[in-house]
């Protein structure tokens, strides 16, 4: 045993500003259209992949987005990290406007992602020391202390560095690589991860080891999670908050728990539903919804569901409805029948809250 | 009830580069009308075990041994062309990527026609209007049009039915299933479960469904083989397997689903990661897992017993479990 402990360099996660009460991530209409060319003379058409999406994420918080392959969580999770450009819609961190008040570089010291493809994701040539240590290098910090921050980390996220910092990425399993994933994005100090479907490649015991790690190193580091998966179990085991998103919008939004005791949307409702029953006595009897999500590409008029949805009236095709408050907790919905005097026959009166 | 497949004694091993042996030692069976979920993580052998029953595994590479029985015939004796009218009419299979396994350059109708020209020796107009039936029954709206479509042209969950309508054309009696509903989105996959119950109680098939998903083998089998690292560890009925699982394996894999898990408190984990494959089992594969391991778990493999009801665990666990059944 040494007296000497090695002073470990880390970087300093950026200053908290506006303290508790502002939003450590607000993001006001975000919108991505991807233009899909036609055939020679047919015209041009646009994937709606995210619209108008905006959500807060508050300070300490964990917010899930749930959806189906093609609803858009993935490619919000991408235009926060702006790893690909935005059409319109600010992304605002800590009350400072990313682009005007708020640089590139320092954003990605404030938010860091993991991605499901553990594999991809890291470079193949690099050891895992120096890939974990790769971040911090090109933040100014000299090679020995980002090696040894690297180490560091990788005790935190439960390898041992004697046996793992100098092994290449396909010499770990899939589940060490994407803990090897999340030590990298710890490197920066960032104050905001954002794990895109992280846990979902892995193995269902794997899965609650690195299930578990997320939560210890969100208490040890103080961080604010965005947990897009689309499993729904996993959501609400790791959320505080969860928005539900259907082809490109935010259908519903709230406390976890009250968003699935009492969905207020038919797609939470049917997505709720349709999980495979946990119980052999008790086995799903009948299909939540029929059909299979529409094509992103010119997705239906009005409410995007209306195609597939039970209660569809003729105005759910006119115009869409609007994310509204149903309860004073923050419970939202984009459904005429959850919005009082809608006019929708299931729609409550009028003034009755 | 009379077993349709019998499998005994299986290994799996394949050569090459390095020697894997993914398969060890299986046996199983499959009754009239039954079906059998084969649950495991990736790497556990059950996809091969699925492949062996319908000798798709590469020739050259793969070394089995032990007996396949199928409707009484010795699959692994069969010569090329009792092979090919074996499959697609005795055993048909489904998998997980329709749009990989469906042929991109026909049409679905031509496709199930020639399936059903080959086998039954019907003409081009009765295999069509098979086809139609079979898009029918599998449900897709406007059948009639989607005879000539092409598999690009569909949606995942339109094309999974569509190679489920393939696969049941020449209605074989056992229906091989390799994770048909994983790649497919959550509102779809129940749809699709729904529909195999329904088409196998209809057509009185049985079926061998490959998942790793507890979920769904709750939601579609009667009974439940748990494998891993090659070896089936315990099957018994679907309610003893997720209600009393005797062997660590699925106790701790079940125990560690997050459903229904309190937000914040610890979940249950199996430690450490499964086995690489490249020697054969001389002892337990999951002892260094294993929280109730004992010396005699890494010195001997351990012992296949069979308790009551035809329910097969292969640990010494179960020995204490057999002598409490009085005999």
């Amino acid at each position: 045993m040494s007296d000497i402990v090695e002073e470990i360099d880390k970087l300093e996660p950026l200053e908290d500003i506006g303290g508790v009460a502002q939003p450590l991530l607000q993001v006001v209409s975000l919108t991505k259209h991807f233009p899909v060319r036609g055939g020679l003379f047919a015209p041009s058409k646009t994937v709606r992949a995210v619209d108008d999406v905006s959500f807060a994420i508050a300070k300490g918080e964990t917010v899930g987005i749930v959806g189906e392959s093609g609803c858009g969580k993935s490619t919000t999770a991408r235009l926060l990290m702006h790893l690909m450009p935005r059409n319109s819609g600010d992304i605002i961190y800590d009350g400072r406007t990313v682009g005007r008040e708020l640089s590139l570089r320092e954003l990605r010291r404030g938010m860091q992602m993991v991605f499901q493809d553990s594999y991809a994701s890291l470079n193949p040539r690099l050891t895992i020391e120096e890939s974990i240590a790769f971040g911090p290098k090109v933040h100014g910090m000299a090679d020995k202390a980002a090696r040894l921050l690297a180490r560091e980390l990788l005790g935190k996220v439960g390898l041992r560095p004697e046996t793992f910092a100098n092994r290449y990425p396909h010499e770990v399993s899939g589940g060490q690589r994407q803990r090897v994933n999340i030590a990298r994005a710890l490197a920066l100090s960032p104050r905001l991860v954002i794990l895109d479907e992280a846990v979902s490649a892995l193995d269902k015991s794997v899965e609650a080891q690195v299930l578990n790690l997320l939560v210890d190193l969100k208490r040890e580091f103080g961080l604010t999670y965005l947990f897009i998966s689309h499993d729904l179990n996993v959501v609400r085991y790791i959320s505080d908050r969860v928005l539900v998103m259907y082809l490109g919008e935010v259908v519903e939004l709230g406390p976890v728990d009250e968003v699935w005791d009492g969905p207020a949307h038919p797609y939470t409702r049917a997505l709720l539903a349709a999980m495979p029953s946990s119980d052999p006595d008790n086995r799903t009897e009948t299909p939540p919804i029929t059909g299979d999500p529409p094509n992103p590409i010119d997705p239906p008029s009005g409410c995007r569901f209306h195609t597939r949805c039970p209660f569809a009236e003729a105005m759910c095709g006119e115009a869409t409805p609007k994310l509204t408050e149903i309860t004073v907790t923050g419970h939202q919905a984009a459904c005429y029948m959850a919005i009082p005097g809608s006019g929708h026959s299931k729609a409550p009166a009028a003034g009755a809250h | 009830m009379s077993n349709l497949v019998e499998v005994r004694n299986l290994n799996v091993r394949f050569g090459g580069e390095r020697t894997v042996y993914a398969v060890n030692d299986l046996n199983l069976t499959l009754g009239e009308g039954e079906v059998l979920g084969l649950l495991g993580e990736s790497g556990s052998g059950k996809s091969v075990t699925l492949r062996a029953l319908m000798r798709l595994l590469p020739k050259k590479r793969t070394q089995i041994t032990g007996t396949v029985n199928v409707l009484g015939k010795d699959v692994l004796a069969l010569d090329d062309d009792e092979l090919s009218a074996f499959r697609g009419q005795t055993v048909s299979m489904i998998f997980q990527e329709p749009a990989l396994a469906l042929d991109p350059v026909y049409t679905i109708g031509q496709q199930i026609a020639e399936s059903v020209m080959r086998h039954e020796g019907k003409s081009q107009a009765e295999g069509v209007k098979r086809a139609l039936e079979m898009l029918e029954v599998v449900r897709i709206p406007s059948a009639k049009r989607r005879l000539d479509a092409y598999p690009h042209e569909m949606s995942g969950g339109m094309r999974q039915r569509a190679m489920i309508a393939l696969a049941l054309a020449c209605k074989p009696k056992i229906l091989l299933a390799d994770e048909p509903t994983t790649a497919l989105d959550a509102t779809v996959q129940i749809q699709i479960l729904l529909l195999l119950r329904e088409l196998q109680r209809e057509f009185g098939m049985s079926i061998i469904f490959v998942t790793h998903d507890i979920g769904v083998a709750i939601e579609i089998c009667d009974r439940v083989a748990v494998m891993y690292a090659g070896q089936i560890v315990e099957q018994g009925t679907l309610s003893q397997i997720v209600r009393s699982a005797v062997h660590p394996y699925p106790q701790g894999l079940l125990a560690s689903t997050v459903h229904g898990a309190k937000r914040g408190a610890r979940l249950e984990t199996i430690p450490g990661t499964p086995p690489s494959l490249d020697k054969p089992p001389v002892n337990c594969s999951f002892a260094p897992r294993c929280k109730f391991a004992q010396p005699r778990c890494v010195e001997a493999p351990p012992p296949n017993v069979e308790l009551a009801d035809n329910r097969v665990v292969r640990c010494i666990l179960a020995e204490q479990a057999a002598a409490a059944v009085p005999a």
